[in-house]
């Protein structure tokens, strides 16, 4: 591995607040009386609950499920009681609700059973093996994004990875739960660097950190060295905002550009932060599922600090654990201040992306941020020239203004990593950022319409389709009934038959009686008595033939 | 001179010959600028521009039979769409036909449903689940929420609800205040 550093476009040299924070050890966050714990804290699919109000649940046991490929388990961050499955507000810049399990918690946080620990036997398990260990874990990216790890860990469409990159650069000011995790618990970073090299069959590992944080450096310098570990190494690289944007990273280590639609996977690259490892190796090492992560609480706050907070925990409820009025407070941020969002209230649970609480006092300002009443463009071109995905903000921009998505997304807007910069140095204060955001989310609004719009158009084809075949096949069964109706039937047809054969043998009978002069017989030289005989029988016949063609012919249909 | 004209009339008849047979090897059945127009029609199946779907009245768009104005589901978004692929001038939306409205779908009362099916069968996309004596119910995810089971319904249990706003279908607001001109 080549040691030369490369740089990427653009990006700021940021004054940084990440001292107060880190001058003391991480802090274990107070358990609240309930955890609000939303079942979807990961980009994918929500979880599917499979607890029910009333059910006793231990720390650590899966409370919802992984419903398909890219979505992730959710656990129970603590011991008790499930008292509801509700919509609740959720941390998000809607401010809306979304489901969330809600636990009452017991305090006496007792874990579950561990699943089958593997430890130091994980080089021997199959790759596979190790991805479902982490996807039961339900570790997401623990960077802000949130994707599902597992899914990250499998190298797809027959790309094979030469590198894996730990991301520990952290660069947004303020935040610090990276660089506290690095030099508190470096050998875990270690630990799950080797284990994600194991999972996606990677040579090299990198883990990245930014010149800013010496400390972290040396801590994990030591961590490799004692763990004895070759093909992973430290980097700094210069703490230049976004260089922990994945594409930057790339571009600053290997001078890789990652092209437009394309994932790193395609040069053979796989980001993960460095969080995120050290969950992968709590999951693999300790049998421990993802519940807790370091946040940083900054800002207007008595004393800056790294708390290890349990998803689900309410922002109110740290806030008041360590001294900050809530009332008092005029803003949340969750994330940075260059792209985190805005808390709309403050009940809203801490999730797995939630890496920092950053509190604005009421009468304060933040030294970021977008302040002033925004002014028009003066087309000064500076948002370009910091702009770390080399694109065209003012242009993004009038193109957002005037709702014209087409061409907007000729100027690559998705590309853009909503990083800040192009707000941070517009002298107009225009929010740019808010802008893009805006117009992506309009575009995937027309998108999801025009997919609806699409199945609509099939089922109302397919429902005229259905109506048409229905028609014909009533049309035929008509047909075949009324056919039934006028066609002789079976019985009929054989009395015909009958009928016929009768008044064949009749018709055979006269004809023959016709042709032949057949006379009685025995009738010569008969005596006078004989013949009178004959002729009482004759008499007899002729009066019985008269009777049978005198009788009327409804007795003798009723005869019948 | 002869040996030009000859190869010319030559080459005509050859050229001719292809394009003759593609015509026919690859001929088009059905007329793509209906497809264009259905493509941006929003598919409600509503029958609010008179034509019974999205379909016929496209075909009434691309035969000239009507205009690209009745289409109250689409609105202005679909005027415009319409306007910029046929090259003509985008017009408001014809009131007679009604309104642009927010996106609804419909929920049928089932505590009221008789199951008489007879919404099932004003579904233009079988969105309806039911059948004759049994509670019916509708498909959210499929509803266009055009509202032609709305009328059938003889006991009036069917009702329109706007489409609920959650963390998936939001969306980010226009940025306000906008940049005012300087004075």
């Amino acid at each position: 591995m080549n040691t030369r550093l490369f740089s990427f476009h653009g990006g700021l040299k940021l004054v940084d607040f990440k001292a107060g924070a880190t001058d003391q050890p991480i802090q274990q966050a107070p358990l609240p009386p309930q955890l609000v714990i939303p079942l979807q804290q990961h980009i994918g699919t929500p979880a599917e609950p499979v607890v029910k109000p009333g059910d006793r649940v231990l720390t650590g046991q899966v409370i919802a499920r992984a419903t398909g490929a890219i979505s992730a388990n959710i656990h129970a961050s603590s011991s008790g009681t499930v008292s509801a499955i509700e919509k609740r507000p959720v941390a998000h810049p809607s401010g809306l609700q979304a489901p969330c399990i809600v636990v009452t918690t017991d305090g006496a946080d007792r874990w579950c059973d561990s699943p089958t620990i593997t430890g130091d036997d994980f080089p021997h398990l199959a790759p596979d093996v190790l991805r479902k260990l982490i996807r039961q874990a339900g570790i997401v990216g623990m960077g802000g994004a949130g994707f599902p790890t597992a899914v990250k860990l499998k190298p797809s469409g027959g790309n094979s990875v030469e590198l894996l990159v730990l991301n520990g650069a952290e660069c947004e000011p303020y935040i610090s739960c990276d660089d506290m995790l690095m030099r508190e618990r470096a050998p875990a970073v270690v630990s799950g660097a080797r284990i994600m090299m194991h999972a996606l069959g990677a040579r090299q590992a990198v883990i990245a950190i930014e010149d800013n944080k010496p400390e972290s450096i040396a801590a994990m310098q030591a961590a490799l060295a004692s763990a004895g570990v070759g093909n992973v190494s430290v980097r700094a690289i210069p703490a230049i905002y976004p260089a922990g944007g994945e594409k930057q990273l790339i571009k600053l280590l290997t001078g890789i550009e990652i092209p437009a639609k394309a994932l790193p996977i395609n040069a053979g690259i796989v980001c993960h932060n460095v969080a995120t490892a050290a969950a992968a190796h709590r999951a693999v090492y300790l049998g421990q599922s993802s519940i807790s992560r370091i946040v940083t609480l900054a800002g207007h706050v008595p004393r800056d600090l790294n708390l290890e907070v349990r998803y689900g925990t309410p922002v109110d409820f740290l806030l008041r654990s360590f001294d900050i009025n809530p009332a008092q407070v005029s803003a949340v941020i969750i994330g940075g201040p260059m792209m985190g969002y805005t808390l709309h209230r403050g009940d809203v649970p801490v999730i797995k992306t939630c890496n920092c609480i950053l509190v604005q006092q009421q009468g304060k300002r933040l030294p970021y941020g977008n302040h002033g009443a925004a002014m028009p463009c003066i087309r000064c071109g500076n948002c370009a020239d910091v702009c770390p995905a080399n694109l065209l903000p003012q242009q993004l921009y009038w193109h957002a203004h005037s709702r014209d998505f087409d061409k907007i997304q000729d100027f690559h807007l998705f590309d853009c990593i909503e990083c800040g910069c192009c707000d941070y140095v517009c002298p107009s204060h225009i929010p740019l950022v808010q802008y893009y955001r805006f117009a992506k989310s309009e575009i995937w609004a027309q998108e999801h319409d025009k997919e609806k719009a699409d199945i609509a158009r099939q089922r109302h084809e397919f429902r005229q389709f259905r109506l048409e075949r229905e028609k014909t096949e009533r049309a035929l069964r008509h047909k075949q009934k009324a056919d039934a109706l006028h066609a002789p039937s079976a019985e009929a047809e054989d009395l015909a038959r009958k009928k016929a054969a009768i008044a064949a043998a009749v018709e055979r009978v006269k004809t023959r009686k016709a042709q032949s002069d057949t006379k009685p017989r025995n009738v010569d030289n008969l005596s006078a008595q004989q013949q009178q005989l004959i002729d009482e029988v004759e008499a007899r016949r002729k009066q019985h033939r008269r009777q049978r063609t005198e009788r009327p012919p409804n007795k003798n249909s009723d005869a019948q | 001179m002869w040996t030009a004209v000859l190869i010319l009339a030559l080459l005509g008849a050859v050229f001719g010959m292809i394009l003759g047979y593609a015509a026919v090897r690859f001929r088009v059945e059905s007329n793509p600028l209906v497809d264009k127009i259905d493509a941006i029609l929003p598919q409600t199946q509503c029958g609010q521009c008179t034509y019974p779907g999205c379909r016929p009245y496209a075909q009434a768009i691309a035969d000239g039979g009507a205009d690209i104005n009745q289409c109250p589901p689409g609105g202005e978004a679909v005027i415009h769409a319409l306007a910029d692929l046929l090259g003509r001038d985008p017009k408001p939306l014809n009131e007679e036909h009604g309104t642009h409205k927010e996106k609804v779908v419909v929920e049928i009362d089932e505590d009221l449903c008789i199951g008489c099916t007879l919404c099932i069968q004003a579904c233009p996309v079988d969105a309806i689940l039911g059948a004759a004596k049994q509670m019916h119910t509708v498909i959210a995810e499929e509803c266009t929420g055009c509202e032609l089971c709305i009328p059938p319904c003889p006991v009036d249990c069917i009702y329109i609800i706007p489409v609920r706003q959650n963390v998936d279908n939001w969306k980010v607001p226009f940025p306000e205040p906008r940049p005012q001109a300087l004075p």
